[in-house]
This record gives structure tokens, sequence and C-alpha cells, in this order.
């Protein structure tokens, strides 16, 4: 089985993020950037995947600039075998991408296609579901278990108040949460092999999407700071001021 | 007041209608006045009664068969597809089936869809949270429909009518499906009230140390009747599940009261609990971050303070 992995180049996640001074977006100049830690997950499942012999071949996908392509050699390192970039802006709406994706499934006819479940720039949590959408196919998003079997894949969901496990028909599309697995880190040799994978380039028209914009970012803002309270000395005195102060408790 | 048609997909559990909804028709309000609600399930017939009680609703939606029973979104987005061609809007709260649902909806409309909308600034222009809540961008949708999902805890919750109740309306569209398919379902069963709807959360951090010590916190939670929450570092440390987790990539909580014990205030997680109304932290480091937003901050050991205050409580 083939499995698409689809990757996003993001702020690295331990980078404070500022925004530009006319507040017309967020300020990315010379920041450190890095694959989004979602996808990191998704990569590795492809790859936990192919070494239980389940996935024959992993192909990674990214949609952005000619920089994406350090994410897909990242991916590649460790572990996807062939690059797929679409060349496209950085900010690309989550329907265009989903679009694009959808070409590339169409050209790749993957039997799985792992996505994480929402990026850290932007936090949409969307292209998965739409990219299911425009492909009908069946989606189990916010997986933390993956098991395939006989034609299917049995994922458990991180749900609010508990877990939901569904069967899903294959070809399908899964989005990866936090406690699916802990992502192993390259190893060197991995790195230098990952120059010589393969990468195929495709422009939004090869593949015949139109992009268009749906939003328009009006503006940016720092969100409203909470001002530091006091500290107290003690807990009869926090119990004080939680009762007689704030009026929190009885 | 604008005429424009608001179609809200309800939160429930085909049992009882989540408050989350209150909190969706008052967000809908602000963008149109004839407000829909669709609860799509199995034996749902009492949501959809809780659901026509509530002020300001023009009518519910009632679609009751086996293919709903489990809202999946392989079977709920192409009814609410067909049921939001003439609306201006199609709201849902930002919980995992909301999220689930809506982008797939989303696309189907060939529209764009916002997450996690925090304000609405006029009927296509909302505010929204990006990079973990450290950002806050306003959107402006240039699509004819606007497909969003609501924190709902970013919105007041709507009252009930104060008499009589919206008209209920059977829609029997459903279309079975194959592809996805319902295995089990495990609940956190837990006398503690829900996270996201909880007066009180405690929450414990990685200076808890391992899931054993994670249980000095229920006594005081006990004491308070609060939700438990956890940081993310506890739950990549194992303490507790990932569904305890407050944060961007968790939960998203604003309590009356907040209780942080060993939690070193990581950006992630302010942004899923600095909307509490009071914000108390306990922790040993009189340097963590935690303390910048905590309203009350008590620097000592939770081992000895925790038991403390379930103590003088």
């Amino acid at each position: 089985m083939k499995i698409l992995v689809a990757v996003k180049r993001t702020l690295d996640a331990y980078v404070k993020v500022r925004i530009r001074q006319d507040h017309s977006g967020v300020d990315l100049t010379s920041a450190k950037m890095a694959m989004n830690p979602f996808c990191e997950i998704a990569v590795e499942e492809a790859v936990r995947l192919k070494e239980k012999g389940i996935a024959t071949e992993i192909v990674v996908v990214s949609v952005g600039s000619d920089k994406v392509q350090e994410q897909l050699r990242g991916a590649m390192a460790l572990g996807a075998d062939r690059g797929i970039h679409v060349q496209a802006g950085d900010d690309l709406e989550s329907l265009n991408v989903a679009k694009l994706l959808k070409a590339v499934v169409d050209k790749e006819k993957p039997g799985l296609v792992l996505l994480g479940k929402q990026a850290i720039d932007s936090d949409n949590n969307q292209v998965g579901q739409m990219l299911a959408a425009l492909a009908q196919l069946p989606q189990a998003t916010f997986a933390s278990k993956l098991e395939i079997a006989e034609g299917r894949a049995t994922v458990s969901r991180e749900v609010d108040g508990g877990e939901q496990v569904l069967s899903i028909s294959l070809p399908a599309i899964v989005t990866t949460d936090l406690r699916l697995n802990e992502p192993r880190y390259a190893k060197l040799p991995d790195i230098m092999k990952a120059k010589k994978k393969p990468v195929d380039i495709f422009t939004p028209e090869q593949l015949g999407v139109t992009v268009k914009q749906h939003l328009k970012l009006v503006e940016v803002n720092d969100p409203p700071a909470r001002k530091a309270g006091v500290k107290v000395a003690s807990v009869a005195e926090l119990v004080d001021k939680l009762r007689n102060e704030a009026k929190v408790i009885a | 007041m604008s005429p424009m048609k608001v179609l809200i997909v309800a939160e429930h559990d085909n049992a009882t209608l989540k408050p989350a909804t209150l909190h969706l028709v008052s967000a809908a309000l602000q963008l149109g006045s004839d407000i829909s609600i669709l609860v799509a399930g199995q034996g749902c017939a009492a949501v959809a009664d809780s659901a026509s009680r509530i002020a300001g609703v023009s009518r519910v939606l009632l679609a009751d068969n086996a293919v709903y029973q489990y809202q999946l979104a392989e079977a709920l987005a192409p009814l609410v597809v067909q049921l939001a061609s003439d609306a201006g809007a199609v709201l849902a709260a930002a919980s995992t089936t909301g999220k689930n649902v809506l982008p797939r909806v989303a696309a189907a409309l060939d529209v764009a869809q916002l997450s996690e909308i925090l304000a609405i600034k006029d009927a296509s222009t909302f505010v929204r949270p990006i990079y973990a809540g450290n950002v806050l961008a306003t959107v402006q949708s240039l699509d004819a429909i606007k497909v969003a999902t609501v924190r709902t805890s970013a919105f007041l919750p709507a009252p009930l009518a104060t008499s009589g109740q919206a008209p209920i309306e059977s829609v029997a569209i459903a279309t079975a499906q194959e592809q996805s398919r319902f295995v089990s379902a495990s609940h956190n069963v837990s006398a503690r009230p829900e996270l996201g709807a909880a007066r009180v959360v405690v929450s414990g951090g990685r200076g808890l140390g391992s899931a054993e010590n994670f249980k000095l916190l229920d006594p005081l939670a006990d004491k308070l009747g609060a939700a438990i929450g956890a940081s993310r570092a506890a739950v990549d440390a194992g303490y507790v599940s990932n569904d305890l987790q407050v944060g961007q990539t968790g939960k998203i909580v604003a309590p009356e009261l907040y209780i942080a014990v060993g939690i070193s205030g990581a950006i992630q997680h302010l942004a899923g609990m600095k909307d509490s109304k009071v914000i108390v932290a306990i922790n040993k480091d009189p340097e963590a971050a935690i303390f910048q937003v905590a309203d009350y901050g008590l620097v000592a050991d939770l081992f000895q303070a925790v038991p403390e205050l379930a103590k003088s409580l």
C-alpha cells in the first residue's frame, strides 16, 4: 500500500511569534522554521507502517514556496521514499491546499493519506477534513491509534470526554493527534541519503487547480495582556483572598 | 437586524443538549435573526425539545435517523450541506464533533471555514486565534456562506425563552454510507463536571512528578466541585490522559476559578486558560511564567500547599 503524507513548514514551535509593526501579519523574516509537529507525527506513523510491512511506499507532499523542500528532505531523512513539491504561496488557505492535495491524490492513488490534525501557525484544523470531502473519502481525525487490516483502518480518535473507535474503508484520510506516536530523530547517514531521493515539482496549473481567495486577513493583534496579580504568603492568605476579595469560593 | 439565515449544528449526545449550543445561539444572533438549529442524531427528540426553548431560535430541524446516531462526518456533512444551501452562515461549536464535521461541510460548499471564532465584528468579519492564541487575527470572509466553528466560551449563553417554544420540523434527508462505521466509544467516567463547562478547574503540571502524585489534586477538586485539567507537559509525561489537557492543542477553558498547580505556564497552556475569571498559581519556582497571569500566586511546595488548601476549604 502506498501512503501519502502531507507536511507543512511552520514557525518552529519553540520560537516566540511576533507581529509586524503595521499589524498586517506575523513577522517571519529570518525566523526559525520547522516541520509542523503534528505533521512529524504523521511522517512517523507512515514510517512505522512501512517497517511493519503494511506500507510499501511513502510519498511526502508539501505545498508552498521552494523552502518547503527542506521539510520534504526532512521527511525523506525519516523514511519517506520520494517527495512532491506543489509550488504555491506560503499562506495558502486550507481549501486551496485541500484542492491541490486532492489533485495529488488523484495522481498518486494512495491507499492512505496521513496529515497532522492542525498546523501550529494557522491553527485551522481543516485540511484533512476538506481533502476527505473533495476526494469523497472517509476520514478519521485526531487519531491516537491506527491499525490497518483487510482493506480497512481501525482508528482510535481523541474526542471530547473520551475516545471513539471507528472502522473506515480504504483509501481514507487520517489526521494525527499528539498521542499517536513519538517521532524519531533523523540519523546523519539518512539525512545524506535523503538528498538523493527524487522530488517532483508541480504548479497548481499543472495539477489543474485554480487557487481562489476566500478570506482576507484584515489585521493581526496581540491578545489582551492579563496583568499579574499579587503573591500571597500562605495558604491561609490565599483562602482569605479567594473567599473575601475574589468571592469565588464560599 | 439583518435577515441573514443562520444554521447552527447542535452539540448533543442524543440524550441531552450541551450548553455549548446556548453559546452558539448568542453568536448566531450577532449575524442574523433567522436562526435554525439542526439536531441530527438518533432518538434525539428530547434534545430538539430543549433546543426549541432557547430564546431567539426560529425553528429546530430534527433529523432523527440511525445514520446520524454517532454524528459521523461522512453522514452528517452531506445533511448540513443540503440544509445550508439558503443559509448565510453555518455555525458549530469548536468541539471535536464540530471540528470534525464543519471543514467537510465547507469544502463541499466550496467555501472557506473559519476556526474557533472568538468575536464577530460584522456579518462577514471575525476574530480568531492563531499561533496558539498568541496572535488574534481579524479575518473577512469573501464567501456567500460563512462557515465557522465557535469558541463557545467567548460568547455568553443565550437565555431560555420565557414562554412558548420554536417549531420543530422533521428533516427526512438521510443517506446510508458504508465508508465509516462506529466501533466503540469509551467515556472517561468521572463524577466530576466536564472540563469545558466546569465553574472551577484544578489543573496539574509536570511539577506533580508522577501519575501517582497527580491524585493529590483529587481532594482539592472534590472540595471545590472542580473539574481536573492538566498541562501538555503532564500529558506528555504520561501522568494523565490527553482529554484532560488544557491548552491550544487541548481544551480551552474559561472557568470562574482556575487553580494551576505545578504548572510553569508555557504559552500553549496559557492560551487554553487565560480567559478564566480568577487564576491561582501554586508553584515552587517564583520565576515561573504562570505567575505573570495569576491573580493570586503562592510560591510554595505544592506537596504541602495543596493538601493544606484542601483541608482549609
